[in-house]
């Protein structure tokens, strides 16, 4: 019993010096001076950590359904339109009665292009590839919300003329 | 056995062919004319309290399910604040197709006793069918219920997206097709739609 005891003596004052050891070893330093905090962080907007920004208007979602050019040739098109409830679950997907290959002649909506229609080893298949179900993967809806960061993109032709100057 | 019955059933005929003997009859006319209209009054009352969203999700069936599923959609809050409640959209207006509807509904009381769509599972097992009944309702009646509130003659194309009118003008004032073809799933979650045409 009396050993126990000291075992235990022995390990409550083992444990207080790792205790007092860990504490921060500069927690008497002065704090760093305040910097102005910048980010892309949607939710602060570069407002200091002590402020509540204000709330900036909610983005609208653009429903003229005019096609936007693609940056790139692969490029996924963005959609022209709202998709408020639209369905997509496993038991629905409502953005293929439009898009179908039998729903676009009803509702003059673009046809996906055979690429969905191919698995992974490039066979094309009866219907829409499993992997090309969820249409909100790849292609997006675009808001008037104004841009956070500038950006240089040059698509390619403008890339092959200004060559071409040189 | 029989015999007696007849003869309590000859009695009883007696008895009401008889005139009244207590009562005058401007009293038994103008009494049965004020019964009439509490009994009628007292039915259509019990009728409309059937037909309120409050009564429709008193059934936890309605308000895990369908209801839940309603909140975000348009016709639960929008930027008009104008609402369709669960009767709008699946009850008729008038009355003899209400009281068709009602009927019909009665049996959906022994669903809710036998516990046919008890949980969300024996629900989803169950909604395919269920939507079907609305589809094919609705289908019938140029989709009826919708139009109370929707009026085609109504719609400015030029406040609706460019596909929306283009796509209205086309099936619908030609009335190849009527708004539940097309809009399916409006209020509520679907069923699985494989080999459901949906256009
Ligand atoms: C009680 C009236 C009422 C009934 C019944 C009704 N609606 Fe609506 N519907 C509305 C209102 C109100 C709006 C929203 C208007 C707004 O503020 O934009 C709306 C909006 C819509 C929209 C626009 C959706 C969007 O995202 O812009 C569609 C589509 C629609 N209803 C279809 C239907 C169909 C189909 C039915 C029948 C099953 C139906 N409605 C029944 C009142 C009703
Ligand atoms: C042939 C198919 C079709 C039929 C029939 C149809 N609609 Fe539509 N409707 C559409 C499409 C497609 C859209 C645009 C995309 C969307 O929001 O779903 C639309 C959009 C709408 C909108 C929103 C308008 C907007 O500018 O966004 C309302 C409201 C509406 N429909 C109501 C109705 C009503 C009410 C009926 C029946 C009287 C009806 N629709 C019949 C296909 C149809
Ligand atoms: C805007 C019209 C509208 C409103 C409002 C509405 N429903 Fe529906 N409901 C439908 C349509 C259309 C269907 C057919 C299935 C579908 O297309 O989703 C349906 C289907 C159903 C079904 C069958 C199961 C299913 O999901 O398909 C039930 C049960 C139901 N509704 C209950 C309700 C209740 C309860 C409310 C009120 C909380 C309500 N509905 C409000 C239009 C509406």
């Amino acid at each position: 019993m009396r050993a126990l005891l000291r075992i235990a003596v022995v390990l409550a004052l083992l444990s207080g010096a790792f205790v007092l050891s860990a504490q921060d070893p500069e927690s008497s330093a002065p704090a760093p001076a305040p910097t102005e905090y910048r980010s892309l962080d949607a939710l602060r907007r570069g407002a200091p950590l002590e402020v509540e920004p204000p709330a900036p208007p909610m983005a609208r979602v653009e429903n003229r359904d005019l096609r936007r050019q693609r940056g790139w040739p692969e490029q996924p098109p963005t959609i022209p339109h709202a998709i408020d409830g639209y369905q997509v679950t496993t038991h629905a997907n409502r953005c293929m009665v439009c898009h179908s290959r039998a729903g676009a002649e009803q509702f003059q909506a673009p046809m996906v292009s055979v690429t969905h229609f191919m698995d992974r080893d490039g066979q094309v298949l009866a219907q829409v590839s499993p992997r090309r179900y969820f249409c909100n993967q790849c292609h997006v809806v675009q808001t008037d919300a104004p841009a956070l960061v500038g950006n240089e993109f040059l698509d390619v032709d403008a890339v092959i003329s200004r060559q071409r100057e040189r | 056995m029989a015999g007696r019955l007849r003869q309590r059933v000859r009695s009883l005929w007696a008895t009401l062919r008889s005139p009244s003997v207590h009562f005058s009859l401007g009293f038994l006319t103008l009494g049965g004319f004020i019964a009439g209209i509490i009994f009628w009054g007292g039915f259509n009352t019990a009728l409309e309290a059937t037909n309120t969203e409050r009564f429709c999700v008193s059934c936890h069936e309605m308000y895990d399910n369908v209801f839940e599923e309603l909140k975000p959609t348009i016709h639960y809050t929008n930027r008009s604040g104008v609402r369709a409640t669960c009767p709008d959209c699946h009850v008729p207006h008038d009355w003899t197709d209400k009281i068709a509807r009602k009927m019909q509904a009665s049996k959906e009381v022994w669903g809710k006793i036998f516990g046919t769509i008890s949980t969300r599972e024996r629900f989803l097992d169950q909604r395919l069918r269920l939507a079907q009944h609305e589809w094919a309702r609705l289908k019938a009646n140029d989709s009826l219920e919708c139009r109370n509130c929707h009026n085609y003659d109504y719609m400015d194309f030029t406040r609706q997206s460019p596909r929306a009118g283009a796509i209205h003008e086309r099936w619908l004032g030609s009335g190849e097709r009527t708004c539940i073809d097309c809009h399916k799933g409006i209020a509520h979650g679907l069923p699985d739609m494989a080999g459901v045409p949906q256009g």
